[in-house]
């Protein structure tokens, strides 16, 4: 792998660092409030400073990092997991079948995103009942980004599949006796991960965006808890008088997409040159 | 080619028919109604706002009330801005995304392969590591700061531009460029990265080996084949942008009909969210159309009629 590669993979390692002890590593939890302290510039004591409640900036962006990518890196996960299996059965059973799974794909390609994904949110968040709400908005961000995100993987994952299906080890498969699942899972599959993990490097970066417009919109993760892409809207509305509260966790997200993209074209260069990168339509 | 064109549309019509119904029985799943207010409306009230707009009805009743109602040209009353319809406020609103969007859609592709050539063509140099790094650094921030830097740079503090509102062409620059910067950084990645992939293709060495200019076939032969990555992404890309975006019209105080994709689902105003995503799925119909008779115009080897 490339320098580059090595660079983003080495930046992502750190993020996860920091996500997972960064809000204990200052003097304050990211949840504490001091009003007598609110809205300092960086310090010793506040190392990114404070905001309008006086809560320790530092612990606040690593919470956040926290919950920012587990819901990026989970609704990704789930988008794949559809994606497989509708793009899987779709391009190995081809005919009927194929044609009536990608008249839906279409189907749901000309619905505007930013509706599917509200509609989903707000759905998914009353239906989910007596859950705390933390864990009920990050599991309705997670369904909802990747009850989108899945569309092109399916058509990706169906052409990859198509071309696979064409080669002669497959055939021979079939000669011997061997069930379509067991096929499909245990030798196609494998054989395309290539392409699919670059993919899924891809589409972290961009769920992670996809979320910080769902939290500018207003849907996002509610206090006392916070995603970056909420620290950064938040931080927006008072961009002119304290331009650090929208600096640092907006730092903090372009570093992880850039780590990313960096891990991304690596692997696509070291793995698979025909898969160009996924971007976001939102 | 006519004829392509047409069979094309028909086939449209089925997708707006489910578009309008998975969009009506998704809005239904939605908790609360479009009249829940702070204060609660008396029962007797509530039940004539209900029987006015026919939400006394059952819902395949409504629906149905719905569709012949799309089908005369009338897309229904606002439930939230008493006394406008549908089709009125769209109308006012969609021109204006209209035309930011394609403002942005231009930039966005011509700015993109621009770059996005310059890097291939100087493959490995300083210009080509220095354009692909403002690339991924056009992806790697999210709309909403970089169009706050924008306004703060030159809207404030040079004042060149102005920083909101919509009242000329100069008020199109800063939302168009926010609008812009993620797809034009995807373009010049995608173009750089085909354009490399073309190059060395056996055809391209024939077309040098014939004699022709370098200029001839970069601009014939390469490009050409290479657009073909572009113009797929553009076709889901020119329905995006040219609908309009909730943060982009937010932020400049841009009276278009991107907001509508999500303050008229936060009101409930059914026909409203109906009436835009009808609008945004015929254009993603009439790009597909547009993209692929740009498919068999970029490459001969690609007819309408669907044999390769």
């Amino acid at each position: 792998m490339r320098l580059s590669g090595w660079i983003g993979a080495s930046l992502l390692l750190g993020l996860l660092v920091f996500a997972l002890l960064g809000d204990r590593m200052g003097s304050h939890r990211f949840d504490e409030q001091r009003i007598e302290h609110s809205l300092q510039g960086p310090s010793t004591e506040y190392w990114l400073g404070t905001d309008a409640l006086g809560r320790d900036q530092w612990a606040r962006v690593a919470a956040g990092a926290k919950i920012s990518l587990l819901i990026a890196v989970g609704s990704t996960f789930f988008s794949l997991l559809i994606g497989l299996g509708l793009g899987g059965i779709s391009g190995y059973l081809g005919g009927r079948t194929d044609r009536w799974l990608m008249r839906f794909v279409d189907l749901v390609y000309s619905l505007p995103d930013v509706l599917v994904i509200i509609l989903l949110i707000e759905v998914l968040h009353a239906g989910l009942g007596d859950v705390p709400d933390l864990y009920r908005r990050q599991l309705a961000l997670v369904l909802a980004l990747g009850g989108v995100g899945w569309v092109s993987i399916a058509r990706l994952v169906r052409g990859l599949v198509l071309q696979a299906r064409e080669e002669a080890w497959v055939e021979a498969a079939h000669a011997l006796g061997m069930r379509n699942r067991r096929l499909l899972l245990r030798h196609i599959f494998p054989n395309i991960s290539g392409p699919i993990l670059v993919t899924f490097t891809f589409r972290i970066p961009a769920a992670i965006l996809t979320e910080s417009i769902v939290s500018f919109i207003g849907l996002g993760i509610q206090p006392p808890f916070a995603s970056w892409g909420v620290l950064a809207s938040d931080g927006f509305a008072a961009m002119r008088s304290y331009p650090h509260l929208v600096l640092y966790p907006s730092l903090a997200i372009s570093i992880t997409l850039l780590a990313f993209h960096l891990l991304g074209d690596a692997l696509r260069d070291l793995l698979d040159p025909r898969v160009r990168g996924i971007g976001t339509r939102v | 080619m006519i004829l392509f064109f047409f069979k094309r549309l028909l086939q449209g019509i089925p997708v707006l028919f489910m578009v309008a119904t998975m969009t009506f029985v998704l809005l239904r799943f939605l908790p609360g109604g479009p009249f829940d207010r702070e204060k609660t409306l008396p029962p007797e009230i509530l039940r004539n706002i209900e029987a006015r707009y026919h939400l006394d009805e059952s819902v395949p009743e409504q629906f149905i009330r719905y569709l012949s109602g799309v089908l005369r040209g009338d897309f229904g009353p606002s439930y939230k801005y008493t006394g406008r319809d549908v089709s009125d406020i769209l109308t006012d609103s969609f021109p204006i995304s209209l035309q930011l969007g394609s403002l942005a859609l231009m930039i966005a592709s011509f700015g993109g392969v621009a770059i996005g050539l310059t890097a291939a063509v100087r493959h490995g140099s300083v210009l080509d590591r220095g354009l692909m790094l403002l690339s991924v650094a056009g992806m790697s921030v999210p709309s909403f700061v970089l169009g706050a830097l924008l306004v703060l740079s030159f809207g404030l503090s040079l004042g060149w531009l102005p920083a909101a509102l919509w009242e000329g062409p100069s008020y199109a620059v800063l939302p168009a460029l926010t609008l812009a910067a993620l797809p034009m950084a995807y373009i010049a990645q995608l173009t750089r990265s085909s354009v490399l992939e073309v190059m060395h293709l056996d055809y391209v060495r024939t077309a040098r080996a014939k004699g022709l200019s370098e200029r001839a076939v970069r601009w014939r032969h390469v490009l050409r084949n290479a657009l073909l990555a572009v113009v797929t992404y553009l076709g889901p890309l020119v329905a995006v942008l040219l609908t309009g975006s909730f943060v982009v019209e937010q932020i400049f105080a841009i009276p278009g009909m991107g907001r509508f994709f999500v303050t008229a689902v936060t009101n409930r105003d059914y026909p409203l969210v109906l009436g835009a995503t009808l609008v945004y799925a015929c254009l993603i119909i009439l790009a597909n159309i547009v993209v692929d008779i740009l498919y068999a115009f970029l490459d001969p080897r690609i007819r309408l009629d669907g044999a390769r």
